[in-house]
């Protein structure tokens, strides 16, 4: 139990554990056999990682990382149309710092400010606001990325600017939802998953309803989780107790931030600004329908797609991954990141191949930083 | 980005915009209260929230708040985030 004294609970963990391993044998998962888990969100993926998770559960669960990292499933397509909006001329292009290493076909958002474009890392769509009131001669855009976690910050923003009558403050909309791509890897008949730990934060917005259809419509259980270690490892064990009794049902295991219907000002502003894409494409799942958010006709003014006439409003178009990079196989779980030729030689997290490694939350990113030598010599 | 830090919300600061000023390990940083104003704007005054980017998504108790806090200083991520806030300030700046 080589990170079990980190925890802050070290007896609950135990206690935990052995309730894990107990119900294991009792299902009969095997490290040959194992029941299959998916953590959906990149900030658990981290933590499993941080705390040897992985290692200190018992052998029969294998936990598979899903594409809850919002950097990491970023299509390349979508990073080159970022560097094109920035290197427009009397454009300040602001971003999350995320997002500044992700690779695109020609460069980086890193490299294009290295040439000189001006590209601002802010913490909060509320500092770009600020950059467009005080900048009136200059068009400011911001980068809006993220799962439903974000979306109602740059909602909340365009609403603030449409009340204001901002007009030089623009979103270059990327928001994603969980529930599609989730719905789409169950549909994967390559896919062999048997229950889900849910993303806590993206359920304060939402609520656990979304994630019905897990249960209902493909007999998976899930449970809502928070982020502490305790936390994934009671999630784990009610996802366990779940398959042990045949049950399928959706349960909440964060309840003390996450409320059954979300946050409803959240939602009421998420709705007002946004709807639906048609479809969105996704870094190794492809295009995925309703995926995607745009944001609505009565807000136009404030879509940077359609005031600088790109990206989807354009049409679409797919760009090819990087030769080598197996970013696509890690994140639809058919390849380990140490399995990827490019791990910790062609790929790492000074020098990034693929979006995987760009961020703290991103599988390979996390298999590096706590594998260390010991991933990459695995890998050779 | 996904994970939030929590913080105090001392002072109302813009009502308009629903703006407050919160105090988060230690660093003041101005936020949007928005999502957790269910009564009068001031009453959220003394609250503890999970902030997320810039807006008070939720609120916590204390205790819950200095559990997460913890939890994110294990993981790198308190760090990261009060280093985008610090981030956040300079990118107003105007840039050499």
């Amino acid at each position: 139990m080589k990170y079990a004294d980190e925890f802050r609970e070290p007896i609950a963990a135990r206690a935990a554990l052995d309730a894990i391993a107990r119900v294991c044998d009792q299902i009969g998962a095997t490290a040959e056999n194992p029941v299959r888990i998916m953590e959906i969100c990149g900030g658990h993926t981290h933590a499993i990682f941080r705390y040897g998770l992985d290692k200190l559960t018992h052998p029969g669960i294998e936990f598979i990382h899903g594409p809850g990292c919002p950097v990491c499933v970023l299509p390349m397509s979508r990073v080159d149309e970022c560097v094109q909006l920035a290197e427009q001329p009397n454009v300040i292009f602001t971003t999350f710092g995320d997002a500044m290493r992700v690779p695109g076909t020609r460069k980086s958002l890193l490299q294009a400010k290295a040439d000189g474009a001006d590209i601002r890392m802010v913490y909060s769509p509320l500092d770009a606001l600020e950059l467009a009131r005080r900048n009136p001669d200059k068009e400011v855009i911001f980068f809006g990325l993220g799962f439903e976690t974000t979306t109602p910050s740059t909602a909340l923003s365009i609403q603030q600017a449409s009340r204001e009558g901002l007009t030089n403050f623009t979103v270059f909309c990327n928001h994603i939802t969980v529930p599609p791509p989730i719905k789409a890897l169950l549909d994967d008949p390559y896919m062999k998953l048997d229950g889900f730990v849910g993303p806590g934060h993206v359920s304060m917005v939402i609520g656990t309803h979304p994630y019905d259809f897990i249960a209902d419509d493909y007999g998976k259980p899930i449970v809502v989780a928070g982020f502490e270690p305790l936390d994934l490892l009671q999630s784990v064990l009610m996802v366990l107790e779940q398959i042990r009794d045949g049950k399928a049902v959706v349960q909440n295991q964060y309840a003390r931030v996450v409320p059954e219907h979300g946050n409803p000002v959240s939602i009421a502003a998420i709705d007002d600004v946004y709807e639906q894409r048609p479809s969105f494409e996704w870094r190794g799942l492809g295009e995925i329908d309703h995926s995607g958010l745009r944001i609505r006709e009565t807000y136009k003014a404030f879509d940077a797609e359609e005031k600088f006439g790109i990206g989807y409003a354009t049409g679409t178009r797919s760009v090819q991954e990087p030769e080598g990079c197996e970013c696509g196989a890690v994140m639809t779980g058919r390849m380990k990141p140490t399995q990827c030729p490019m791990f910790g030689k062609g790929c790492t997290p000074e020098m990034p191949l693929g979006a995987l490694m760009v961020s703290s939350e991103g599988a390979c990113a996390a298999y590096y930083q706590y594998g260390g030598a010991r991933a990459v010599e695995a890998a050779e | 980005m996904c994970l939030g830090i929590p913080g105090q919300i001392t002072a109302i600061t813009d009502p308009t915009r629903m703006m407050a000023m919160a105090e988060v390990s230690g660093v003041r940083r101005e936020v949007n209260v928005a999502p957790i104003v269910t009564g009068a704007l001031e009453d959220v005054i003394g609250k503890w929230a999970l902030i997320h980017v810039g807006f008070a998504m939720a609120e916590i108790d204390e205790d819950e708040a200095e559990k997460t806090l913890e939890a994110l200083r294990h993981l790198g991520e308190a760090q990261e985030e009060l280093e985008a806030m610090a981030a956040g300030a300079s990118a107003l700046e105007v840039q050499p």
